[in-house]
């Protein structure tokens, strides 16, 4: 038994539900009990999905164990290919299901329906939703394109003519971080590049879409923890190479743009035409991220200490980002995702930091506590986190929340992605004049301890409060849990001294909370229990080496 | 919409005809049992609530709570690994090894449920004994009980009975005639309701839950129930087998509910006409006055109920009677005749009473009515609205605060806001 808290990947079923509801024609049974239908809400709230997601539920009760669960199965397929009349059905369990071993899938195989039959296994005692998706999208791939995989040793047809190269953006599913317009993005890249988008898959696409796969000269496996399995079975069957670039961030997006031309048999001098690595020109690339980071604003994001926590993907291509495009600091870098593990410690090594792998949220919190980041990117829970301890947050991969759903088009991937970045990152910091400014003017009335930086809406809890350090920052709805974020002074903790608490006073109030943090960390290592005027200078020196 | 000007409008019309139930089978969208730690674990504020269960119930309860965090949440999910079910575990060790490392991180907790779910109940992993197994070892600083949430055995609110439930055996025995309040209401809810009871000389006034799970109410002969949710039958009949009594009343949402629930409990405390009167007056006054928008709003509206929550019935007649709705189809998840003995006389005869699910039949039926208003669950609510449909969610009943005189406008607005917006927003 595992205790969780709370779980950053749900059951693999709701994976393979991802794949369906990505899809046209394509609907899946699930043999499940009546409280699995809860997942219906993740598509339709967090998504703000206008259908309900293509799935069936058997959803059998006490009463039906020992009887006709497994008639249920067939009552159900039968319901939704009547219903529904999807191209392919999917039949997979939950949880429970997989207990009661009814084998929904080979059920539904005997049933001779007139459309293929994919049968899943979802092992929900070892395997989480990202495997989930992954397997259910090859499954499917695999059972529509099994009567088309050469025999070995088939050379890969050439390209015929002066056909444009063809490519297939693989991976981007319904829930995802920002697929929807990320695929755009990479289409646009691509258009210029001169190359075609032969099939978008899962995203959009229909059974006969997936039985065009092989028609692409290679695959961009756009998103990995849902479409490297399958990937990496087209490049074996059918000799289709694949790219390994995520194209987040411009340095990325400028190697992902030469890793195309290679496979595409282009030249990238063409492509890359414009983008000037290094150059402060404000011309330098497609993007404005560059210029911005080098304009005099941005001085002062200069070594800003970031955690990165997220699924492996776009955690590795953040740090990067944080690192070599916004100057920052990598204090922290991790996933929750185990099977990319060793990607992200090759990743994390780079910074000099050592890799958090671990989908126990509670462990992430303290690893986030103990680096004292001034900017946290993460999921959903990371914004959580860093809420709580008064720290900035941007989300940057899946779980989300419906907020990370935006109405307006946000790529993160491609050269407007990197814009897209650069504003959500900084925002939530203090703008770096601005903070220039309040310092300056401090001792002005208008910059009472309330007062927020104007670009920050007054309430909003995700904003660095004053009072952060002291008490958790409220809840954005209104059912507040009792539970205080900080613990109380412990009797043996350093007291402040009237006199040094009137010095913190005099510090701006965005930084004050991290001041008396590090200062009553400072106390506490040193074993001073009286924090005086002198010792806040000593603290601050020491943590300004 | 009848006359509310006497409290005592709620009896209903000699022979009038129940509403025809339609008993339907097939695919149910509706929560398991396990959400109501959701608003359980917030109601005692004591407790800790551990689901033994698979991933699937961790994901189902921070996906209904819409991933609210808190700073450390008291509920949490012991999950089922490939090694519990191969037996290379013993369940049993590892069950309490959890616990033990909870209770020494949490030392506020006094209380902590073992829950149960479909996975457990399936592998028989015998929760009670566990249960029993724990007290004998960390009793008196933590009481342990165990109750199912299972999807294969409860929906929705019945989490909340079963739960409540399996504190009825702890409660302490007393002779002494009480009132005892049966369902989780809103602290500030318990407040007014106390004020109320001390205004009518009745008391001593108990409600199960208490704020803090510990505080167990007593429990005999001279118990007089007074139910606040429709959900709780297993719990009532408990306790009436502990010598409670039930007082049948309708449910204490809007003016007409309030008024009848707190008349059924100065009846049997024999509070005269006059007092009761004076008493409920203020309440009743600003519950109508409240209740006016809402009411101009949704009256002569037609309103479908999809089986959700098991408040379904109660607030078909408040919609009804108090704001003016015809209700075209009341669905419950499962009819507990005893539970809503005095409400059902009060619905309008024409709607239909649905009882169970058939996903997609009903979803046609709500197609080919098309109501002003539909009464969901989270699932369905967006895809309804993209069909052109106006519906209210209805976890949203369960998370605010809705019984009362003093409640009763938001109630209202609950139902007015989705309708108000459609007619706001142009095309
Ligand atoms: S229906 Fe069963 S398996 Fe699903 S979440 Fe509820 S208890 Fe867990
Ligand atoms: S505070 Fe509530 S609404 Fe906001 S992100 Fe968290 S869960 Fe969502």
């Amino acid at each position: 038994m595992q205790l969780t808290l709370w779980t950053y990947e749900g059951p693999p079923h709701v994976g393979a539900m991802r794949i369906a509801d990505s899809m046209r024609g394509v609907h899946l049974v699930l043999h499940a009990p009546q409280g699995d239908t809860y997942a219906d809400l993740l598509f339709t709230m967090i998504d703000r999905q206008d259908r309900r997601p293509p799935v069936s539920y058997t959803t059998f009760q006490a009463r039906d164990l020992g009887g006709d669960t497994a008639n249920l199965v067939t009552r159900a397929v039968t319901d939704a290919l009547e219903r529904f009349q999807p191209q392919v059905i999917l039949v997979g369990e939950s949880c429970t299901a997989e207990l009661i071993q009814d084998q929904p899938g080979s059920l539904a195989q005997g049933m001779r329906l007139p459309v293929p039959v994919v049968p899943l296994e979802l092992p929900a005692y070892s395997k989480k939703e990202n495997w989930g998706a992954s397997e259910t999208f090859y499954q499917l791939a695999r059972t529509l394109l099994a009567d088309r995989i050469p025999p070995p040793g088939t050379p890969r047809p050439g390209r015929e003519g002066a056909r444009r190269p063809r490519a297939n953006l693989l991976g981007p599913t319904a829930l995802a971080f920002r697929c929807r317009d990320d695929v755009t993005e990479i289409g646009i890249l691509l258009e210029k590049m001169g190359v075609d988008v032969n099939v978008v898959a899962p995203l959009g696409a229909s059974p006969d879409d997936i039985r065009r796969l092989p028609e692409a000269d290679f695959n961009i496996d756009l998103y990995p923890e849902v479409s490297r399995t399958l990937a990496t079975w087209l490049e074996r069957q059918f000799g289709m190479p694949r790219t390994k670039v995520i194209p987040m961030g411009v340095g990325a997006t400028r190697d992902f743009i030469a890793e195309v031309a290679g496979l595409a048999g282009l030249d990238p001098a063409v492509a890359l035409a414009g983008e000037l690595p290094g150059q402060a020109s404000r011309s330098s690339s497609a993007s404005r991220a560059p210029w911005y980071s080098r304009s005099v604003d941005s001085t002062y994001l200069t070594g800003k200490r970031v955690f990165i926590f997220a699924d492996a993907a776009h955690a590795i291509a953040a740090a990067r980002i944080a690192a070599e495009e916004m100057g920052f600091t990598v204090v922290g870098l991790g996933t929750f995702d185990r099977a990319f593990a060793r990607d992200v410690r090759e990743a994390a090594a780079k910074y000099g930091v050592e890799a958090l792998i671990s989908d126990d949220y509670l462990e992430v919190e303290k690893a986030i506590a103990a680096a004292s980041p001034e900017l946290v990117l993460g999921t959903q829970m990371e914004r959580h986190i860093a809420k709580r301890l008064g720290i900035a947050c941007a989300v940057i991969s899946s779980p989300i929340h419906v907020q990370d759903v935006p109405a307006r088009y946000s790529p993160v991937f491609g050269f407007e992605g990197a814009n897209v970045l650069f504003d959500a990152w900084v925002h939530p910091l203090m703008m770096g004049l601005e903070e220039h400014l309040l310092q300056m003017f401090r001792e002005d009335f208008e910059f009472h301890d309330g007062a927020a930086a104007s670009h920050l809406p007054a309430a909003s809890p995700a904003a660095p409060r004053p009072a952060a350090a002291v008490a958790p920052a409220p809840p954005a709805q209104a059912a507040p849990a009792p539970e205080a974020a900080v613990p109380a002074n412990e009797p043996g903790d350093p007291q402040w001294t009237p006199d040094g608490e009137k010095e913190l006073g005099k510090i701006p109030f965005f930084v004050r909370g991290k001041a008396r943090r590090n200062t009553e960390r400072f106390a506490l290592e040193r074993g001073i229990r009286r924090i005086t005027v002198e010792t806040l200078y000593d603290a601050k020196a020491h943590f300004s080496r | 919409m009848n006359d509310l000007s006497t409290p005592r409008a709620v009896e209903p019309a000699a022979g009038r005809i129940e509403p025809i139930v339609l008993r339907e089978r097939g695919q149910r969208e509706v929560f398991c049992g396990l959400t109501g730690i959701v608003w359980l674990h917030r109601k005692m504020q004591d407790a800790f609530f551990l689901v033994v269960g698979s991933r699937t119930c961790a994901h189902l309860i921070q996906s209904a709570a819409g991933v609210m965090i808190f700073a450390e949440p008291r509920f949490a999910t012991a999950i089922l690994t490939d090694r519990d079910l191969a037996g290379l575990a013993d369940a049993g060790d590892e069950l309490d090894r959890i616990c033990v490392t909870l209770l020494e991180r949490r030392p506020d907790i006094a209380t902590l449920f073992l829950v149960g779910s479909c996975p457990s109940e399936v592998i028989k992993l015998d929760l009670a004994k566990a249960a029993e197994r724990l007290n004998a070892r960390l009793f008196p600083r933590v009481r342990v009980h165990n109750y199912s949430g299972s999807g294969i055995e409860t929906t929705f609110t019945q989490g909340e009975d079963n739960a409540l439930r399996a504190l009825v055996p702890t409660m302490p025995a007393t002779d002494e005639r009480q009132l005892l309040v049966v369902g989780c209401v809103a602290d500030v809810v318990e407040d007014q309701l106390v004020r109320i009871f001390a205004d009518l000389g009745i008391g001593p006034v108990r409600f199960l839950p208490a704020r803090r799970a510990r505080d167990l109410p007593p429990v005999g002969p001279g118990t007089l129930l007074l139910l606040a949710q429709p959900f709780n039958g297993e719990t009532a009949r408990a306790l009436v087998a502990r010598g409670a009594r039930i007082l049948q009343a309708p449910y204490p949402f809007g003016a007409e509910g309030t008024t009848a629930w707190l008349r059924a409990a100065a009846d049997a405390w024999g509070v005269d006409t006059e007092r009761f009167d004076a008493v409920t007056a203020p309440g009743i006054a600003r519950a109508r006055a409240s209740l006016e928008r809402a009411r101009e709003r949704l009256s002569g509206k037609r309103v479908f109920l999809m089986p959700d929550s098991q408040l379904e019935i109660p607030l078909a007649r408040f919609l009804h009677r108090e704001l003016g709705m015809s209700v075209i189809e009341v669905g419950t998840p499962y009819l507990d005749r005893q539970m809503v003995a005095a409400e059902l006389p009060l619905l309008p005869p024409e709607a239909t009473l649905s009882e169970g699910q058939h996903l997609e039949r009903q979803l046609d039926r709500v197609r080919a009515a098309k109501p002003d208003l539909t009464v969901c669950g989270l699932g369905l609510a967006n895809p309804l609205e993209a069909e052109g449909l106006t519906t209210k969610w209805s976890i949203e009943l369960v998370f605010t605060p809705i019984h009362g005189y003093e409640q009763a406008g938001d109630l209202g607005g609950i139902f007015a806001r989705p309708v108000e917006r459609r007619e706001r927003l142009k095309p």
